[in-house]
């Protein structure tokens, strides 16, 4: 296929541009620019590569494929189903944004932070359109590089302790899957996803699940969660909740239910169980978080557990809620963290009891805040309440106790988030909240207004996502069939 | 009477020639050649040198598609050593240019009077010690196999120690001499009880005659395999014969520990393969779990104790024993697929080794004292190039996949999994996984710590050192661009493999 080339453009324009924005002397701004428009032409690409995508065909599509080191059967083979369009356009909307955010507050050491974020962006694309398993390890490996420096350099006062941890935790996870990997490989004799058949081994469905589960992350295995949202820089945050933590629902999407058909079910309730375990103690210690990045890492993490949910339930209305919810959960997180450091800025803090009032004479913060705020809690009409209604749905025909549990937990979503915003822009004025704080600037508002827009326009069709993820007129066919 | 002289193809030793010959003129140079120009001429020298061994070894390896041995069976023309010799050539051009600037090392270089007193010896000794190297890749009897050992090694020794009013140099150098003639010792003896038991020293030979008697398991044979393992395992500086290891890279000038961490184990684990596979594949139940027991040790005890330092050499000294525990790993399969497994780790690995080294020895000029954790903050953002290469090194030492290191780890681990042991990759994993704290711990020290005041450099800003950036640039480009060249790469150690029985 002739745009089989954007594919690849995706993954290596920002490695390019990490280099050149790296190499070349320029100025901070000039510095700064140069990683936009990089970030810029990355949407532009992808947009270009949606429009073309022929989602009437199955299987998969503007496929590239190089032999890597042949003698093992590994290629450099990436291409793009339904679902990998919208993750990647996930990624490439939600970089630009941070790194757009990161432009406007004036990073220090622009060249390094700058670079690294195009790293980044190009690590997670390869990540979401990776066939080749040794390829996909290598881009899974390659986000935490830049993402290890990005919180250990520009993040907080305990930014040690955090990157220590978040290293040690999902490095655990990815090298037993490293060693899944070889076995699978070694046993298939090929590294292709496409190609490679399916497999009982139960050892090896936990090797990759244990990758997937820490990065996504599920209960109990977020244990790197709170330090390294609450340390890293707001927008780096953002990425990690918004993009990142979905590469993990993406490997339990592509390779873990497909590949390990009868582990999957052999697991599934244990699996739903700690779904539901992280969705409900999510909620509940987002809903008891004293701070404004406490309450939406605890969220991230309740949604993660809901869309594992709808992943793990094996039905229509599961797998394409999950892919709906992932996007719209990437969209509201991401913005929720750059909001959430716009207040910091103004205030110093995240810590509500020192927050409040910021609603008056500031009226762009309380709009963005409360309309992203209402579409994460899944009023009836956003594009969260759509994406929830269908796992629950899916989950439903599973059982019902797995629809009530997640019902019980979505009203504790609207508990927590109301609380979030009252909080900010309600009550009386926070001690750290000084007249003379600005509202949200335009440069900001340039930054978090498209990704609005984008959950608004999703609210407005949530099928663009959900009739459009998978072949077919049945997803769990579809995945079992393994895409083809 | 009459000598019989056997017939001896000259061309096979063509790389050890051009190394020992510009040995000699470097030697030459060292008193005919006045003395400020003797450090261009000994460097010019030696560059020329190890150029010339690169296309004498590249030559050999094109034209060598048929293993044979020549000059009676001493020595193996094929392109298992060709390409060994590529390597170590490409390892000494890097050294040399990286002594340029930085021989003798930060522990005599207070005083510039004498700065050059013994550089072009220097390069003579650099030069030996790589052409006794190529001889003993290609080594094809125990006699050769001693011999060659022992030449580079009396050649490292004095490398060591070549900044003899260092205090820390001196104790380096006397350590390893002192430990490396008790690992050469054990080399020694158990040649001679091979020797008893099979009565012949060649490779082949021993090999035929393990199979003509029915040797297999033969008690004096096994203690004497055991023993050969054990000296090549001290120069491989696996443990448990790594004792010299920490302390001689620490005290060595920086640029002879980089030269030693990246050649000393190519040639060592190469011929490790070489001498059981070709003289005893019939014992291979035996070396194969030697070697996995070594493999263990060496991932323990070299993740383990880097964990507890502080010093930037020890660390990356612990670092190279668990590389040699990971290579071990490839070795102990035994296969075709872990022979080429370990030749391709061996090249970044290499690379990255002198790189991480090489950095260091930048540091070390700097501050002119040694490089620890501490006085290593703030360096990636004084000297962005090097900072960011060490970066690269780091995390490709680590497995991630910035580098060549990535796939080498790859390799071996599904080397292992293929000969069936699934628990050496679990291992191999986790010993992947420790390591990557202190390999953090050092990018943490370059880039997150606040730098110290102190006091500025004499001309305001570090020295521009030209070659010591190329080296290491060189070192970048090929840990780097071995992830990307897998396949050609591979393709030559698939060659080179070929050459050995499997």
């Amino acid at each position: 296929m002739s745009s089989a080339y954007l594919t690849s453009i995706l993954i290596w324009l920002p490695v390019a541009g990490a280099i050149l924005v790296w190499l070349l002397p320029l100025s901070r701004y000039a510095t700064g620019a140069l990683a936009m428009l990089v970030s810029l032409a990355e949407v532009g690409f992808w947009i270009e590569q949606a429009a073309r995508f022929d989602f009437s065909k199955p299987g998969l599509q503007m496929e590239e494929r190089a032999r890597w080191f042949g003698d093992l059967g590994v290629t450099y083979h990436v291409g793009v189903y339904g679902f990998s369009v919208w993750l990647v356009g996930l990624t490439v909307v939600a970089m630009a944004a941070a790194t757009g955010y990161g432009f406007w507050v004036g990073r220090d050491r622009p060249r390094g932070y700058f670079a690294l974020m195009l790293l980044l962006t190009g690590a997670t694309v390869g990540v979401f359109v990776a066939q080749d398993l040794v390829v996909f390890y290598a881009f899974f490996e390659a986000m935490l590089i830049p993402l290890y420096v990005l919180i250990g350099v520009w993040g907080g006062a305990r930014r040690m302790e955090a990157t220590v941890k978040f290293v040690i935790y999902t490095m655990a996870g990815s090298l037993l899957m490293l060693a899944a990997i070889i076995a699978y490989g070694l046993q298939a004799h090929t590294f292709d996803l496409v190609d490679g058949p399916a497999s009982g081994s139960r050892w090896l469905f936990l090797g990759f699940m244990l990758a997937f589960v820490i990065k996504a992350p599920l209960w109990p295995f977020h244990g790197w969660l709170p330090d390294s949202y609450r340390e890293a820089p707001p927008e780096v945050t953002a990425v990690l909740s918004g993009v990142i933590a979905k590469a993990g629902l993406y490997g339990m999407l592509r390779i873990a239910i497909p590949k390990f058909p009868d582990p999957t079910s052999f697991y599934r309730t244990a699996i739903l169980a700690l779904a539901a375990a992280a969705l409900v103690y999510g909620s509940l210690l987002a809903f008891r978080s004293t701070d404004f990045r406490g309450v939406v890492a605890y969220s991230s993490l309740a949604q993660s557990g809901l869309i594992a949910l709808g992943l793990f339930a094996g039905t229509d209305l599961g797998f394409d809620g999950a892919v709906l919810q992932m996007v719209a959960h990437g969209l509201v997180s991401t913005s929720l963290f750059l909001i959430a450091g716009v207040v910091e800025r103004r205030t110093t803090t995240g810590e509500f009891r020192l927050l409040g009032g910021m609603a008056r004479g500031r009226p762009a913060l309380a709009t963005l805040l409360m309309t992203v705020g209402v579409i994460s809690l899944a009023v009836p009409g956003s594009a969260n309440f759509a994406g929830e209604f269908l796992i629950l749905a899916g989950v439903f025909q599973r059982a019902w106790w797995w629809a009530a549990i997640g019902a019980g937990a979505i009203v504790l979503a609207a508990m927590y988030m109301l609380r979030l915003i009252s909080a900010v822009l309600h009550e009386a004025r926070g001690t750290t909240v000084a007249d003379e704080a600005l509202d949200v600037r335009p440069g900001e508002l340039a930054l978090i207004a498209p990704l609005v827009a984008g959950l608004l326009l999703l609210s407005a069709w949530p099928a663009a996502i959900s009739h459009h993820s998978f072949f077919g007129n049945s997803p769990a066919a579809t995945v079992k069939g393994q895409f083809k | 009477m009459s000598l019989h002289t056997p017939h001896v193809d000259w061309f096979s030793l063509a790389t050890i020639f051009a190394l020992l010959a510009a040995s000699g003129v470097s030697l030459l140079g060292a008193v005919l050649v006045p003395r400020p120009l003797r450090r261009t001429f000994g460097a010019s020298v030696a560059g020329l040198g190890f150029l010339g061994g690169i296309v004498a070894a590249v030559w050999l390896y094109v034209d060598s598609r048929h293993s044979h041995a020549v000059v009676s069976g001493a020595f193996y023309r094929d392109r298992w050593t060709a390409l060994a010799q590529v390597i170590l050539c490409g390892v000494g051009l890097a050294t040399t240019l990286l002594s340029v600037e930085h021989m003798p090392g930060w522990g005599r270089d207070a005083d510039p009077e004498r700065r050059d007193d013994h550089i072009a010896e220097y390069f003579a000794l650099l030069l030996a010690s790589a052409a006794g190297m190529a001889f003993f890749v290609g080594a094809g009897n125990l006699m050769t196999l001693f011999l060659s050992l022992e030449w580079f090694s009396i050649a490292l020794y004095v490398m060591c120690a070549i900044d003899y009013d260092y205090e820390g140099a001196l104790e380096a150098g006397l350590k390893y001499l002192v430990v490396g003639s008790f690992g050469s010792a054990a080399l020694l003896f158990g040649s001679a009880l091979v020797y008893g038991a099979t009565g012949t020293i060649s490779f082949h030979g021993i090999a035929a005659a393990i199979a003509a008697h029915g040797l297999t398991g033969d008690a004096l044979l096994s203690i004497g395999l055991a023993l050969v393992i054990a000296g090549l395992g001290f120069k491989m500086s696996a443990a448990p014969f790594h004792m010299w290891t920490p302390d001689v890279y620490e005290g060595a000038p920086s640029p002879v520990t980089a030269w030693m961490s990246a050649a000393t184990k190519v040639a060592a684990l190469l011929l490790a393969l070489r001498l059981v596979r070709t003289a005893f594949p019939q014992d291979e139940h035996l070396w194969s779990v030697a070697f996995a027991v070594i493999a263990v040790a060496s991932l323990a005890i070299g993740n383990l104790a880097a964990l507890v330092q502080t010093n930037v050499k020890r660390i990356l000294a612990y670092s190279s024993i668990s590389h040699a525990g990971f290579m071990l790993i490839g070795l102990s399969a035994g296969t075709a697929l872990g022979g080429r497994a370990v030749m391709y780790y061996l090249i970044p690995y290499s690379a990255m080794a002198f790189g991480s080294f090489a950095v260091v020895a930048a540091r070390e000029r700097e501050l002119g004292v040694p490089v620890t954790l501490e006085n290593l903050a703030g360096f990636g953002w004084e000297r962005p190039f090097l900072g960011v290469s060490m970066w690269f090194f780091l995390f490709g030492f680590a497995g991630l996949p910035l580098g060549g290191g990535f796939v080498g780890k790859f390799y071996v681990l599904a080397a292992a999994y293929r000969h069936g042991w699934a628990w050496l990759v679990i291992l191999g994993v986790i010993a992947t996984l420790v390591s990557l704290y202190y390999y953090l711990g050092i990018v943490r020290a370059m880039y997150m710590r606040p730098s110290e005041e102190r006091a500025v450099l004499a001309g305001g800003s570090p020295p521009a050192e030209r070659f010591l950036h190329l080296a290491v640039g060189m070192a970048l480009a090929v840990s780097v661009g071995s992830l990307f060249a897998v396949q050609p790469l591979i393709e030559l150690a698939r060659h080179a493999a070929s050459a050995l029985p499997f």
